[in-house]
């Protein structure tokens, strides 16, 4: 855990950043947000000490970090930065050791550990451990950056627009990799970026600085729902409902336990099953439950015979654990209002409509 | 391909060239006679060697550690100030040097390793500055964050980057320097310079080049020797040679 309190530093005159409190909970994911020059990049620093603070304290672990050695301080925190600064005159095992060989780690215990992170972030040790830094690509080096700073086991980590340099398509899946090691390491991160969609995939928590305050310190969901003021609402974006959508997931949006058809079953039974539920279409399933197509009323209403006979394949399927964003990007795709819902083998768990999200996306505003 | 050839064909041509130089001072008995000078000729390239050893070594050992002290953040004010001094020294015809070092220090090998000295430093302290500042940023700050103590900052990561450009300047510093002693023989130094200044005196080819082949072989091989040295000492991942 690391607590902020009445954090300020002064340069000169200029006071970059004034009288921070925060908190940040352990196996948390802290994002400090906010355009360039507003004292995101400082509290950060001031965390390791690499700059020291003009006055407040800060507290890991509920010790004091005034008191204490820099140089060990800054051992048991791992650091990325955003130029990576891999060292260019070492192979990537030694970049990756060079923290457990300042503590001292027996050198077979490091050398170990350093094939066991590569491993963690899909490069083949055997191919990567003896590279130097420049026979690597950005996203490599970013990848080894990274585990760079996880080499010693740090509880906390500080990260300084680690994937700022890197291109779009490369960000997306290295920030995907970054938060399943995060999900199994559950460390406390400290998180710099400015950029909000950034802030949203990662943060469990975003603090938005402006001229060296914090403005607001939230949940996501808040933070874009929410916003105190006309500086945050500006600087989320107009679009910032758009963004909530990334924040839920389709399991917490559908209507679960939804009625269904077989093959064999009559179409009769169906257009029970639909007026009783008041649909227009009921989705059909296999034997086992998978979901395999759809009888829609006005077809089924006017005929009479088998739903295995007059079925229609279904309008879009889209995965339970998918967020939002995606479910409603597949209904405007197929240009349909609705969409069933299916896990990962493909059983039907339920359906997903507009008004579903929409509801969904409203209850913050009703529960105000 | 094309370029081996090239290559190739350039070799051969040398060696061509330099058998046929070979034969030609055979024949119009140049060789008999340099090789007449062969005992002197060997204990001067000792005494030569000696004297571009030791203010080599003198600049190399003083050159250094002013150049990290000039970068480090306390002195780094200074910097401008000395090298603008140790310039002087440069700018300041050799000839002139030497006179002015036998002012002071008598004639010998004495004034001569204080002159050598003078003249071999600032290639050193120059590029050990340029090296240590071009030494990116972030990898200082990276290396600051991981909790590496100054001197460990300097020795890890500082002066690893650094030694290429840093072995660049002694090179140039050393080839300025063997190429300089021959003036040594003017203020009573000795070197090959005996052989070129007596050579020319006498008006006697034969002892002019048999200290003037010497000397320029000596300038190659140590250029040589401090190329091979950066081939193998700068770490393979900042060494733009392989």
């Amino acid at each position: 855990m690391i607590r902020l309190e009445q954090v300020s530093k002064h340069f000169g005159t200029m006071v970059a950043v004034d009288r921070i409190d925060m908190e940040v909970p352990t196996g948390a994911v802290c994002v400090l947000l906010g355009p360039s020059g507003c004292g995101k990049t400082t509290t950060m620093k001031m965390i390791n000490r690499l700059i020291p603070p003009t006055s407040g304290k800060i507290f890991l672990d509920g010790k004091d970090t005034t008191g204490v050695d820099e140089v060990s301080l800054r051992r048991s925190i791992g650091y990325v930065i955003q130029q990576i600064g891999l060292f260019p005159n070492m192979t990537v095992e030694d970049n990756i050791c060079v923290v457990p060989d300042l503590l001292g780690w027996p050198r077979a215990k490091s050398r170990k550990r350093a094939s066991q992170l590569l491993d963690m972030v899909n490069l083949d040790p055997s191919v990567f451990l003896k590279r130097y830094p420049k026979q690597l690509s950005g996203g490599q080096q970013q990848r080894v950056g990274v585990v760079r700073a996880l080499a010693a086991d740090p509880p906390v980590l500080l990260m300084d627009e680690p994937f700022g340099a890197i291109d779009p398509i490369n960000r997306e899946v290295i920030q995907d990799e970054f938060m399943k090691l995060q999900a199994e390491l559950k460390k406390t991160i400290v998180f710099v970026s400015h950029d909000i969609d950034e802030a949203v995939k990662m943060a469990t928590r975003i603090a938005i600085f402006r001229d060296g305050k914090l403005i607001q310190y939230d949940t996501p969901d808040n933070i874009l729902a929410h916003p105190v003021d006309a500086f945050v609402s500006e600087f989320v974006g107009s679009d910032r409902t758009l963004k909530r959508l990334r924040l839920i997931k389709v399991t917490d949006a559908m209507m679960s336990d939804p009625p269904r058809v077989k093959a064999e079953d009559t179409l009769e039974t169906a257009v029970r099953l639909m007026d009783e539920h008041g649909h227009v279409s009921v989705v059909m399933v296999g034997p086992r439950g998978r979901a395999r197509g759809v009888v829609r009323h006005e077809v089924a209403r006017d005929l009479k015979g088998l739903v295995g006979e007059h079925q229609e394949p279904l309008p879009g399927i889209v995965n339970i654990k998918d967020d939002l964003r995606s479910a409603v990007s597949q209904m405007f795709t197929h240009g349909v209002t609705w969409l069933a819902c299916v896990d990962d083998d493909g059983f039907y768990k339920g359906y997903i409509t507009q008004k579903s999200i929409t509801q969904v996306l409203g209850t913050t505003y009703r529960d105000r | 391909m094309a370029a081996t050839g090239l290559q190739t064909a350039f070799r051969l041509l040398l060696i061509t060239g330099v058998f046929a130089c070979g034969a030609w001072f055979q024949a119009n008995g140049l060789l008999p006679a340099i090789l007449k000078h062969r005992s002197d000729v060997i204990y001067l390239i000792r005494q030569h060697l000696a004297l571009a050893a030791v203010s080599g070594a003198i600049a190399i050992v003083v050159g250094i550690p002013l150049g990290v002290i000039l970068t480090r953040p306390r002195f780094e004010m200074f910097a401008d100030a000395v090298t603008q001094v140790v310039n002087l020294g440069t700018t300041i015809p050799t000839l002139a040097l030497l006179a002015l070092s036998m002012s002071f220090l008598g004639i010998g090998a004495p004034p001569v390793i204080f002159a050598l000295f003078v003249l071999t430093l600032l290639p050193i302290v120059l590029n050990t500055i340029a090296g240590l500042r071009s030494v990116p940023q972030p990898l200082i700050e990276a290396a600051r964050g991981m909790g590496m103590t100054p001197a460990q900052i300097l020795r890890r990561v500082e002066l690893p980057n650094a030694v290429f450009v840093i072995l660049a300047g002694i090179r140039t510093a050393l080839a300025i320097n063997i190429g300089t002693v021959p003036l040594a023989f003017l203020i009573g130094g000795g070197g090959l310079g005996e052989l070129i200044f007596t050579g020319i005196d006498l008006m006697e080819p034969s002892m002019l080049l048999a200290g003037a082949i010497p000397t320029a072989l000596l300038a190659v091989f140590v250029d040589f020797l401090v190329g091979q040295i950066q081939f193998w000492l700068v770490p393979r991942g900042v060494n733009p040679l392989r």
